[in-house]
């Protein structure tokens, strides 16, 4: 690669960078990488991305065990893959890494859910999908977390996406206006809410601790 | 909405228009209402961005709200006057703030405080209402981005002299304007119009 190698270890941090030892893990997955304003950035292959991630963060020597941030980016030049982007940080080393995942717009956008690895993943891989309109195979209530869930436009971050929406501002008004104040949960969560005296004992006593299960 | 009538109210007739006219014991009446009315303006606050911060400050004691009667802020609309919508208005809160002035008994008056509550302000995009009065009347719409303190006293001090002009012979001030069974406030062309972008805004085409 050029000078600018992600290798080279940013931030001043001693020993080998993630790049390398990358490659020798995961060989031709790994499709590029460079430092940006000293920002390690490395682009992964899509049907890798979950391995690469989870390697990432289980390998001593890497530990990159926190999630900063999903996000995507798509370019004005149509030709341009659209990006998902994971801001890595490892806390235990204090160095960051980011890991770019090329999304042929083609194709449907579809990548890998990292939800099982880092569970702050759910509402940002969330905001990615209402933003963007990626799915993420595997995550657990892939919904509209901005928007609300009957917003009917799109996804508002797209580059095809009108600045003032697809709709006149008299439909957007009354479809606002018609909008249930008291509506909190999703359908998913309603349905679980219904059926909650049917559901087996340890599964109520876990809802009853807030926490949640996979939504099939 | 749970609150939306089906029927909108008739207006007044011209028949009962004729037989109301404004008589000594009526303006008596009036002028002491009116001037109870204006001088214990209860607000709702609806704070949501950067106009919330200078209300704040009109409340605090500087420029201090209690000197113009508005003693208390109101925090429930059951006991509220005037809605003061201070700040930009996304499309998610614009069911909220109909069904909150929905919730305030007459007589009520309403303040759009700031260029976006009044117009969307530079805010011309797909999440932002176009101006409170698509989705409730306003009554005095104070400029500013934020209006000072003092933009806001005189914004209050105008309510305060509509209040001080009403009057009880006329059946139409009272009426409750409720979303109809469409799910419209007004008319959508009117909605559109009121919609316009103007400004630097014009000149971006709707696909751009």
């Amino acid at each position: 690669m050029s000078e600018a190698h992600a290798d080279l270890a940013p931030n001043g941090v001693k020993g080998p960078g993630p790049v390398s030892a990358l490659r020798a893990a995961f060989g031709a997955s790994v499709l590029r990488d460079r430092v940006s304003c000293g920002d390690a950035i490395v682009w992964v292959d899509g049907a890798r991305s979950h391995d690469i991630l989870g390697w990432l963060r289980d390998t001593p020597g890497q530990e990159f065990n926190y999630l900063t941030d999903v996000t995507a980016v798509e370019y004005r030049d149509p030709e341009h893959p659209l990006e998902v982007v994971y801001q890595l940080r490892s806390l235990p080393r204090k160095t960051d890494l980011r890991v770019k995942v090329p999304l042929d717009k083609s194709a449907a956008l579809e990548v890998d859910s990292v939800w099982d690895l880092w569970k702050g993943a759910d509402w940002l891989e969330r905001e990615v999908y209402d933003m963007f309109g990626v799915r993420f195979r595997g995550h657990p209530d892939l919904r509209r977390i901005l928007m609300w869930d009957t917003y009917a436009e799109g996804h508002p971050l797209r580059k095809d996406f009108p600045l003032r929406g697809h709709f006149t501002r008299a439909e957007q008004t009354r479809q606002a206006l018609a909008a249930n104040t008291e509506a909190h949960y999703s359908i998913e969560e309603l349905s679980i809410a219904e059926a909650f005296d049917e559901l087996p004992e340890d599964v109520r006593r876990r809802l009853a601790r807030g926490e949640r299960g996979q939504v099939k | 909405m749970g609150l939306t009538d089906p029927t909108p109210p008739p207006g007044p007739s011209e028949a009962e228009l004729a037989g109301v006219s404004p008589n000594f014991l009526t303006t008596r009446l009036d002028a002491l209402t009116n001037w109870g009315r204006a001088n214990s303006l209860w607000p709702m606050p609806f704070g949501t961005a950067c106009c919330a911060i200078e209300f704040m400050a009109t409340a605090a004691g500087r420029f201090d709200l209690a000197r113009f009667g508005m003693e208390r802020m109101s925090f429930s609309p059951r006991q509220a006057d005037v809605l003061i919508c201070a700040g930009r208005l996304p499309f998610k809160l614009a069911p909220i703030i109909r069904r909150i002035w929905d919730q305030m008994p007459q007589p009520k008056w309403s303040i759009s405080m700031g260029a976006c509550a009044s117009s969307g302000g530079i805010f011309d995009t797909y999440t932002m209402v176009q101006g409170i009065d698509t989705i409730i009347p306003v009554d005095v719409y104070v400029p500013g981005c934020p209006p000072r303190p003092e933009g806001l006293i005189y914004g209050i001090r105008l309510l305060q002299k509509k209040i001080m002009g009403e009057t009880m012979a006329d059946p139409t001030l009272r009426v409750e304007q409720m979303v109809d069974r469409s799910g419209f406030f007004l008319p959508p062309a009117r909605v559109d119009e009121l919609s316009e972008p103007f400004g630097n805004s014009v000149h971006q085409t709707r696909s751009a």
